[in-house]
């Protein structure tokens, strides 16, 4: 175990007292009334993330994952149990915590330099301040030739880095990202992949990362949790115990073709296995 | 806090979008090299027209009608007169139709109650509102004002609402998360979002405003285009009424080449096709 912090998977065991996990989802459902039926998005989904923890969410669509990342977001309210942040309950979005979306989401008409202050304007930072940050993070995310340019100009790999810039740039402790790169190409993909834990390791956040892709799931992660649906719950529970910082040579080792065989197999195969009531659905055991 | 990874000036250099470099000035030229010979030609069959025993003033005719209306000065009071009735109608219909257009597309509320009343008033065209607003208002300048205040308002009202409801939620979600509250997310996401569509909504409510004018104005008024077109009509006298149609057209075209003009300046952040 060689994670940026060793400390890291203790906490995620639970072990210390007083050392609450950062994130922490308990008995969440969401039922969305779908006509006259109910649709169980998420069925007693519980999980613990420890501090600078980065876990990946992969499962089947429909497995209840973006609406898990929502609930954590403060963007939807779960029907019941309870989310929490810091020990806190989550009701509504907050600045610690920020949210980087597949469809990037950047403001159309604002450039990118705009973008990435508009966390900052909201928050009633001065100007000049806000000017120095945003250029910090243009910078970060190597947008420095774009910043006085419209989103429209960028291509979609800079457009999601200008995202990740903007939600940067507020400086939250922990980032919800759904499939950021799912509409990328895989060059683009697989760089941005890199860059993303090069980031995370200097700078020590804790990120809920969702993704489709089972290699990317891996690649990134301490610990991969796959879902499944109908209803949506936590299906299976791996830990990546790869070396950081991971590079090319990560991807070909045979430790990583393990482990994204069992994640593939874990969630391609659902129907088989009968780990869904054999699994606990809480995490903080597994360690 | 110097993350920078791969070194990936290849990739940033590959990844400017082509979109960055289509300004191609030729298909522009060659269309309006088209759009000039069109128009020419269309006046050049006219012009034929009208010397092979239509009944039509030749285009020279029109032309020399409109210098001698221009110089005894009716020209400029009747452009005057329109132009004046058009644009006191339509501002007026515009800044009301954009605060209610935007209530509606907010609040369900405001949608609940004011929606049967805008369609209702929808499916009337509003010259059809005359005969009962001359008999209310008058005959002065208010009756015509108010019909066009009417025709621009119901062109703009449903357009603003549409693109208050259709931003994007992805949008609205990233405002939040970032921190914005419902004001700022109104004024700095809503509002510019919903832009475009309340442009188009501003260019058929001038579009209609127009139309409606004239039709106005020949039915009941002292000056003005169409009152000038409509005593034309009495002493059969084409060229002036051709004159009046030229004019009608031109403003129009002008007026909307204004606004369209406004749209590219105030929506060139869209990403077309």
């Amino acid at each position: 175990m060689t994670s940026p912090e060793g400390a890291r998977m203790d906490a995620a065991g639970g072990t210390a007292a007083g050392d609450r996990p950062r994130i922490s989802v308990q008995e969440v459902s969401k039922v969305f009334q779908v006509g006259a039926e109910d649709f169980v998005a998420l069925d007693r989904v519980s999980l613990d993330i420890a501090d600078n923890e980065f876990v990946t969410v992969v499962g089947p669509s429909g497995c209840g994952k973006s609406t898990m990342m929502n609930i954590l977001a403060g963007l939807e309210e779960p029907t019941s149990g309870a989310a929490l942040v810091n020990g806190q309950a989550v009701h509504g979005p907050g600045p610690e915590r920020g949210v980087i979306f597949q469809q990037y989401a950047l403001f159309p008409w604002l450039t990118v330099r705009q973008n990435v202050e508009f966390g900052l304007r909201t928050a009633g930072m001065g100007k000049k301040e806000r000017r120095e940050r945003a250029e910090h993070f243009i910078h970060l995310v190597q947008l420095d030739r774009f910043a006085d340019a419209l989103p429209k100009m960028l291509s979609g790999g800079m457009k999601q880095r200008c995202a990740i810039a903007r939600a940067y740039a507020v400086d939250p402790s922990i980032l919800l990202m759904d499939e950021p790169f799912g509409a990328l190409d895989a060059l683009t993909r697989v760089k941005l992949q890199e860059q993303l834990l090069e980031t995370w390791s200097a700078e020590q956040r804790t990120v809920m990362f969702i993704t489709h892709d089972v290699d990317e799931a891996v690649f990134l992660a301490n610990r991969v949790i796959v879902m499944a649906a109908r209803p949506g719950r936590i299906f299976d529970v791996i830990d990546v115990d790869l070396p950081y910082p991971r590079h090319e040579d990560v991807r070909l080792s045979p430790e990583f073709g393990a482990l994204r065989n069992r994640v593939w197999h874990s969630v391609y195969h659902q129907d088989a296995g009968t780990s869904a009531s054999a699994m606990p659905s809480t995490t903080t055991a597994r360690q | 806090m110097t993350v920078v990874s791969t070194p990936t000036t290849p990739v940033a250099s590959t990844e400017v979008a082509g979109a960055a470099r289509r300004r191609t000035p030729r298909p522009q030229r060659k269309l309006l090299l088209l759009n000039i010979a069109s128009i020419v030609g269309g006046i050049a069959i006219w012009w034929l027209l009208a010397l092979n025993g239509f009944d039509f003033p030749t285009p020279a005719a029109v032309a020399g009608r409109a210098v001698d209306l221009a110089r005894a000065g009716t020209l400029w009071e009747d452009v005057l007169a329109s132009l004046g009735r058009v644009l006191a109608g339509f501002l007026l219909g515009s800044a009301v139709a954009i605060p209610v257009g935007f209530l509606m597309g907010w609040y369900a509320i405001a949608r609940g109650l004011l929606e049967p009343w805008i369609q209702f008033f929808r499916t009337i065209p509003p010259l059809a509102l005359l005969p009962l607003v001359l008999v209310l208002l008058g005959i002065g300048e208010t009756p015509k004002i108010f019909v066009i205040f009417l025709a621009s308002f119901l062109g703009c009202v449903i357009s603003t609402y549409q693109g208050v409801v259709n931003v994007d939620r992805t949008l609205l979600n990233a405002a939040r998360v970032l921190g914005a509250k419902d004001g700022t997310i109104f004024a700095r996401v809503v509002v510019p979002a919903s832009t475009p569509f309340i442009l188009v909504g501003m260019r058929v409510g001038l579009g209609s405003s127009w139309a409606t004018l004239v039709a106005a104005e020949l039915l009941a008024a002292q000056r003005g285009i169409g009152h000038r077109m409509q005593s034309a009509q009495l002493f059969y006298d084409l060229p002036t009424i051709f004159v009046g149609i030229v004019l009608i057209g031109v403003l129009g075209l002008l007026m909307d080449r204004a606004l369209l003009f406004a749209e590219g300046r105030l929506t060139g952040w869209q990403e077309r096709r």
